[in-house]
């Protein structure tokens, strides 16, 4: 899985380096959630297929909604979201999904990648997480608690 | 062995990526794209841990990946608040920097 992991920290790298020369905010979350899908190619070539998932869902898929939603409330001249803005990014992700396809017609008996690297199955890692970790959880979950109380303060003056 | 390889190409593309992120906080005066750098630092350090947890085969980098999800969402959350407290406030957030605000 050599080539899935090279292809895809390139792909990652070249999103991650075109975030930061858009003028418009908009352009830059695409290719911010181009460059999270590629982080989440790599950790599936690295046999990590839960926080793989976790990456697309979560960041991709919440995170990135909360920025959308203030890149447009505070975007005075109106979203410009045009045709040719998607251009770089519909190439970097069929990228990626050619990477996706090669990775599996090569390791065809096997869906989660893992010819060269050992899989850390969902299991194990929900086993560490509310085993050992159960500590750790509960205080992430007041972490996660005082931030939702601290934007809805800020947010009511 | 190939797992080295992967150890120490997936920690180069971690510090290739975090140092974009860097470059781009610095480099830009946006309090959004500001942000942006935030995170993208954030999500190179966890895929570090990912790395880590690949190459020794445990799932502690997975579960540190998972308490770095809760935070960065936390942080969002807060930061993106104080962004649209700032913007009623003046009305522009280019041209951001802290020593200009006087507190």
């Amino acid at each position: 899985m050599e080539t899935v992991l090279a292809g895809a920290g390139a792909v990652a790298v070249a999103a991650t380096a075109l975030v930061f020369v858009q003028r418009e905010a908009v352009h830059a979350l695409l290719y911010l959630i181009v460059s999270l899908f590629a982080l989440a190619v790599s950790m599936l070539a690295l046999g990590a297929a839960f926080v793989a998932a976790l990456e697309v869902i979560v960041y991709a898929g919440a995170i990135m909604v909360l920025f959308v939603f203030v890149v447009m409330m505070i975007g005075s001249r109106g979203p410009k979201v045009g045709f040719k803005a998607w251009i770089g990014p519909a190439l970097l992700s069929c990228a990626l999904l050619g990477l996706l396809a090669y990775a599996a017609i090569r390791g065809s008996p096997d869906p989660y990648l893992k010819s060269a690297v050992a899989e850390i199955s969902p299991k194990a890692v929900g086993t560490a997480l509310l085993g050992p970790y159960g500590l750790a959880s509960e205080i992430a979950a007041f972490l996660l608690l005082s931030g939702l109380v601290s934007a809805y303060r800020i947010g009511h003056k | 062995m190939s797992a080295t390889i992967h150890l120490e190409y997936g920690l180069v593309l971690a510090a290739v990526i975090f140092v974009i992120g860097l470059a781009g906080l610095i480099a830009r005066r946006s309090l959004v794209f500001m942000l942006l750098g935030v995170e993208v630092m954030l999500n190179a350090a966890g895929f570090a841990f990912i790395v880590a947890g690949a190459k020794w085969v445990r799932p502690e980098g997975q579960v540190m990946f998972i308490f770095l999800l809760a935070m960065a969402a936390a942080e969002v959350a807060v930061g993106l608040a104080l962004i649209l407290a700032l913007f009623g406030m003046r009305k522009s957030l280019d041209d951001f920097s802290p020593d200009q605000e006087g507190g």
